[in-house]
């Protein structure tokens, strides 16, 4: 039993710091047939998830139902008193949020949530306990008995989002509204979740809005798309004929800006005829807590030559932020030697000269935390130039403005203050600071996980460009495995703190790749909407189900999840990093020959779905 | 868990003797020597010499607080130095005293702070909740005596309805109303003030929380999400903050017995105070000191046991 | 995203009234206790002809005292030692809480340790305890009674200075700073302290109001200021016998307490935590 939703002329409004109201949605209508599934695609600030909120009546604080009407089957939610509402959520509407801190009560166990609005409801504890143990069972929850009992904090990310599904789904509601279900989670993590959240909704036929900001994975779970901007509907469509076909210039840039293809190894521009190694890293160990603690980073081998990217692609727990420290100096080596120019950079910071120090800059994730909020843009980009190159303040002030040109950003920005930069403009400055000091190797620290897609291509493109014009060399870290293809010359896979793979762009379109590499690639949703369907997942080892990285002192760590894992081998010795014959090296026991053997077999098929 | 409670108890032990030396040192630095004080200057060389020796001032001071802390340990406090009476002796009663009258304050006060907290938070920015909180903000502003003085000008001297000073006389209901009545409700009007704001402060902290939101769109009832999902979750820095705001208790209690003239422990500490009686004045600040990190640590107690991430490994 | 309070920058946004009424109150004070002999009618210590206890009248707006000298003129005279005293000692506790709580947050964890133990120790032990304790062993004069109104609130201070450093040494633009090799110096006093700058104020603002609380309630145990000087604390207890009377001599210098002490409270809030102000 589902209800159809019919959103009417809807306007959604704030009330400003000076008293006076403004729009946050405008005029907003659509409809969603029973059984159907539609996306509320949309970047920061295109009030999807205000929309999504409002079809339960709820408003976040501040914000409320200006004008139009929201109806749920024949219920016009708009028109509701408070006691009508509370009996509307989490039965006729459910709700499964973005996380689950933002879900789950930590002082209580799991079980209790889940059945906790039958039981309000009536339906007794027995009856409601044994649906959702059915739930869990459907939605492939491991133990589906005994997970009710752990509290939120003993179960991983993957696990609870089902939970939270499960919890949603347990009233039988005629309406689910997913709020970006699946952003916080891994890659890899995702693909099992968005499977089971398919089945589920399938299966039980309810009506489900689901909201994101990621084309791909919407391709794979909705029946129709609306397009959001800052508050308005921009297009509506059925799936396949918006992505192939869009009609809006904002779902064009969407589509141009996720799209945006591989290059070939001419766009690339031909490498450096020589190679002029930069940097290099030697079996560089580091540890967090002292000699005796967590291994963070084992055996990197790596090298990087003057004006080119290498990306570093891994996911969390990969050790790639690590990676970052250790070559800055945040934190010493505990083994292997780092040489920059030829010559032995020390293990940590403070032994380093300026001059070392100079050489090498780091740009991270958060703009927000990374300027400090109490200078302005000048003060923060003059800084380096004095402190490094010996200018004076006002010689340094000077070349401000040329730098803020560097970055693409308007001069006139110089006289701001952090806070009053919007997120891209942010990162901009801190790349801007980062060059001010001239370095040799630049370090992107997932500069655009924090922005908007569009936003993010921009730095992007913005990096290569910088890297063509002056010849730095540049170490792209991201969990994105699309864009890392795009713009690095060279890329290395990061797992459990050990590069597992280091080839060219261009190799990775090769069979011979890592089992990781593998899985990482096939997990990252393409636009095409049949993906998920046919990506076979029946052998669910026990390490992917809870997405976990285990903690394998002897062995290979990527033995619990590897569909190709050779037990008394893998599990008993670590590889080392080996060159394949495409030049590349990769970290794996299994030869040429039999990888090329059981290739052929299983994942081939795989492999053509990746790029399709 | 009991590893972190034992740590606790064991640093609080540390610091108070740390505390007991701290305040030795204090009162050595006293000029002219105990025997002085006691039998006055103009007093006989064998007088003095034997009444040093009972009272150990020949000997180092270390060796002096050694003495002082064996003593203490087995109870044994010293002598006052003006009443010649063993100083635990003169506490005993007292102390029964100051803690009856600590009880009360601490029954009155805090289910009404912890119950006015929350209503506040819950109606949040309504004008009950305004209103609370500037009455709170001025009542932690002024000082004891003030209200204590306002108090009797107005419920013993106007109204007639209680007599200015208070006797420890808990006999009767009766006289426990008359006698207590106006002391009582000084102290509790600071401890009430302090933890009113500070379990406002946690709850809203709590209803601010996304899961709260969750519960919200999950369909259940306001008094549902406070009282099983919020305050669950705000015990914890309810607790701590009661046993905080309780410390209040240990100033304010000076001031109340001093303008009640109430036969407390606090008075007689202030009364030694005037006098220079240092062994006695070196007692009473022991106890006070004590309570003062008995609160401490119940505060702390409170926060590892409501955590639930250490309660339920 | 860390939860790092760190001040916005300063945007001009509207401050409540409240903040205003308690600046002008709070400076109202500050001028009187600066300007005391021109401000007073009397002097303080001369008798006047009504008599002790007199009501208000023209000569002497507040009534007279247990001696019969004039009221107003006290309290007046008064205003000096209560706010004075109270304000450099605040100051002395803040300052030098505040160098050496940076400087733990910053500086060698041997340092860190040894000053936070101290702090803990000095923390518990309660303020009128440790304030009576002193007294006896050192006496009533001015220099001690500043110099035990600052101690008592150092430790605070410490604690206060150095979570919110820590803080924002936590911070990204820190780590940054520092990864560029800056210089100790440089950290402290430009990346560090502008941002804790609010937290600091306003620690000084309570420890100002509770330094007001504790010198007064020593003066009404008899311990504090000693006569003839007399703070709003001392005027309150010399003239307790006119509680029987109602009369003005003891109420007004224990209400002058309360109007300065929130009105300091009125103005912290309103200037540096609108967002946290419970008062509208």
């Amino acid at each position: 039993m589902s209800s159809g939703i019919a959103v009417e002329k809807l306007h959604i409004a704030v009330v400003g710091p000076n008293g006076e109201p403004h729009d946050i949605v405008q005029d907003v209508s659509f409809n969603v047939a029973p059984g159907e599934v539609l996306a509320l695609i949309g970047e920061s600030g295109s009030g999807k998830t205000t929309i999504a909120l409002a079809l339960m009546g709820y408003t976040r604080a501040g914000c409320h139902i200006r004008s139009g009407s929201i109806k749920v089957g024949d219920v016009d939610v708009t028109a509701l008193n408070t006691d009508a509402l509370v009996a509307l959520r989490g039965r006729k509407i459910a709700y499964v949020a973005q996380s689950a801190a933002a879900a789950f009560n930590p002082a209580h166990r799991l079980i209790d949530q889940v059945i906790e609005t039958s039981v309000v409801s009536g339906t007794s504890r027995a009856v409601a306990t044994k649906r959702a143990h059915r739930l869990f069972t459907d939605l492939a929850l491991p133990d589906p008995e005994r997970l009710g009992q752990r509290y939120p904090h003993e179960v991983s990310g993957g696990q609870l989002q089902r939970a939270i599904a499960a919890m949603a789904l347990m009233t039988e509601p005629d309406v689910i509204i997913f709020d970006e279900p699946t952003t916080a989670l891994d890659v890899t993590t995702q693909v099992e979740v968005l499977h089971a959240f398919r089945n589920a909704v399938r299966n039980h036929g309810t009506t489900a809005v689901y909201v994101s900001h990621d084309l791909a994975v919407v391709a794979q779970m909705a029946d129709r798309i609306a397009v959001l901007r800052r508050g308005s509907l921009q297009e509506i469509g059925r799936t396949d004929v918006l992505l192939r076909a869009p009609s809006s210039a904002y779902t064009k840039g969407l589509l141009n800006a996720y799209m945006a293809a591989a290059p070939t190894d001419t766009q690339r521009g031909a490498s450096p005829p020589e190679r002029n190694s930069l940097l290099e890293l030697q079996e560089v160990d580091a540890h967090y807590g002292g000699v005796r603690g967590v291994p963070a980073l084992r055996d990197i081998t790596m090298s990087l030559d003057a004006g080119t990217m290498l990306g570093v692609v891994g996911e969390s727990g990969s050790g790639k932020s690590t990676l970052a420290r250790v070559l800055t100096g945040v934190l010493p080596t505990a083994r292997g030697t780092i040489r920059l120019d030829g010559k032995a950079l020390a293990g940590s910071l403070e032994a380093r000269s300026k001059d070392e120090l100079r050489r090498i800059q780091l740009v991270t994730q958060s703009a927000d935390t990374a300027l400090n909020p109490a200078h302005s843009v000048r003060s923060i980009l003059a800084r380096p130039m004095v402190f490094y190159h010996g200018l004076s303040t006002s010689a340094a002030n000077e070349h401000v403005p040329a730098l803020l040109e560097r970055v693409k950003l308007d001069p006139d920005l110089a006289d701001r203050q952090p806070g009053q930069l919007s997120g891209g403009q942010k990162q901009r400055v801190n790349l801007a600071r980062a060059l001010a000091a001239e370095p040799a190797v630049l370090i992107c620290d997932e500069v655009t996980a924090a922005l908007d897609t569009v936003v993010g291509l921009a730095i992007t493109d913005l990096l290569k460009d910088l890297q063509r014009s002056s010849g730095i060399a540049i170490i792209f870290i991201s969990h994105d495995f699309r864009t890392v293809e795009r713009v690095a010359d060279e890329i290395a896979v990061m797992y459990a703190g050990q590069i597992v793979q280091l080839s060219k762009a261009a190799a990775l379109n090769d069979p011979l790749c890592h089992p990781y590499t593998e899985l990482l690639a096939s997990s990252i949703p393409t636009l095409r909407t049949d993906w998920l369907d046919q990506l076979a997942r029946d052998n669910l080892a026990d390490d992917a189900a809870d997405g976990r990285i285990a903690d394998r002192r002897r062995g290979c760590s990527f033995y619990g999840r590897c569909d190709l894992a050779q037990p008394g081998h893998c599990d008993v010795a670590v590889p080392p990093l080996e060159r394949n014959a495409n030049g590349g090296l990769i970290r794996c026991v299994l030869n040429e020959q039999d990888f090329l053997r059981s290739q052929s077999v299983s994942s081939l098929s795989q492999k053509e779905c990746r790029h399709g | 868990m009991l590893k972190l409670l034992l740590k606790r108890a064991l640093a609080a032990m540390l610091t108070l003797v740390a505390i007991s030396a701290g305040i030795f040192v204090a009162i050595m630095l006293l000029p002219g020597d105990a025997a002085d004080i006691v039998l006055g200057q103009a007093s006989s060389e064998e007088a003095r010499a034997a009444l040093q020796a009972t009272m150990h001032l020949d000997e180092p001071a270390p060796l002096r607080y050694m003495h002082w802390l064996a003593g203490a340990l087995h109870g044994d406090l010293g002598t006052s130095l003006i009443s010649n009476i063993k100083v635990a002796n003169l506490i005993g009663s007292r102390l029964t005293n100051t803690l009856l009258l600590a009880g009360l304050t601490t029954a009155v006060a805090v289910p009404l702070a912890i119950a006015l907290g929350i209503t506040a938070a819950v109606w949040r920015n309504s004008i009950y909740d305004r209103a609370m909180m500037m009455l709170a903000v001025a009542s932690v502003s002024v000082p004891e005596f003030l209200v204590a003085t306002l108090a009797v000008i107005g419920f013993a001297v106007e109204l007639r309805w209680f007599p200015a000073l208070s006797k420890a006389d808990a006999s009767s209901p009766a006289s426990m109303l008359s006698n207590f009545t106006l002391p009582v409700a000084t102290l509790a009007l600071g401890v009430i003030a302090q933890l009113t704001r500070m379990t406002r402060t946690s709850l809203i902290a709590v209803l601010d929380l996304d899961f709260i939101e969750m519960a919200r769109l999950k369909g259940l009832r306001q008094s549902r999400i406070v009282l099983h999902h919020a305050l669950p979750n705000a015990a914890g820095p309810i607790a701590n903050a009661a046993a905080l705001s309780l410390s209040a208790l240990l100033g304010g209690v000076i001031i109340v017995e001093v303008v009640f003239d109430y036969p407390g422990l606090a008075k007689l500490m202030v009364d030694a105070v005037a006098t220079r009686d240092m062994p006695l004045i070196q007692a009473c600040a022991m106890v006070f000191c004590a309570g003062y990190m008995a609160l401490g640590l119940i505060a702390d107690l409170f926060s590892i046991l409501t955590n639930p991430r250490l309660a339920h490994s | 995203m860390s939860a790092v309070s760190i001040s916005e920058p300063r945007r001009h946004r509207r401050l409540p009234l409240s903040a205003w009424v308690g600046l002008t109150i709070a400076g109202l004070w500050a001028c009187v206790a600066l300007l005391a002999p021109y401000a007073a009618p009397h002097d303080p210590g001369k008798i006047l002809d009504q008599g002790p206890f007199a009501l208000s009248s023209s000569t002497a707006l507040l009534g007279t005292d247990y001696l019969g000298r004039d009221v107003l003129s006290r309290v007046i005279f008064g205003a000096r030692f209560t706010f004075g005293l109270a304000l450099l000692a605040a100051l002395a506790a803040s300052a030098t809480g505040a160098a050496l709580g940076i400087a733990a947050a910053v500086g060698r964890r041997w340092f860190d340790g040894i000053m936070s133990r101290t702090a803990d120790g000095f923390i518990s032990i309660p303020h009128l305890t440790f304030a009576l304790i002193m007294v006896a062993a050192f006496g009533s004069s001015l220099p001690v009674l500043l110099a035990l109104l600052a101690t008592s609130y150092i430790p605070g201070a410490y604690r206060i200075a150095r979570a919110s450093a820590i803080n924002v040494n936590a911070t990204d633009f820190v780590q940054i700073a520092r990864a560029r090799g800056e210089g100790t110096f440089y950290l402290v006093f430009r990346e560090i302290l502008p941002n804790i700058v609010a937290p600091i104020v306003t620690d000084f603002g309570l420890r100002f109001i509770f330094a007001i609380l504790l010198m007064s309630s020593l003066s009404f145990l008899g311990l504090g200021v000693q006569p003839p000087d007399a703070d709003w604390g001392a005027l309150t207890r010399e003239n307790i016998e006119g509680i029987y009377t109602a009369s003005l001599s003891v109420i007004v210098p224990a209400a002058a307490i309360g109007t300065l002490t929130i009105s300091i409270n009125m103005a912290i809030d309103g200037f540096f935590a609108p967002a946290a102000s419970e008062v509208v």
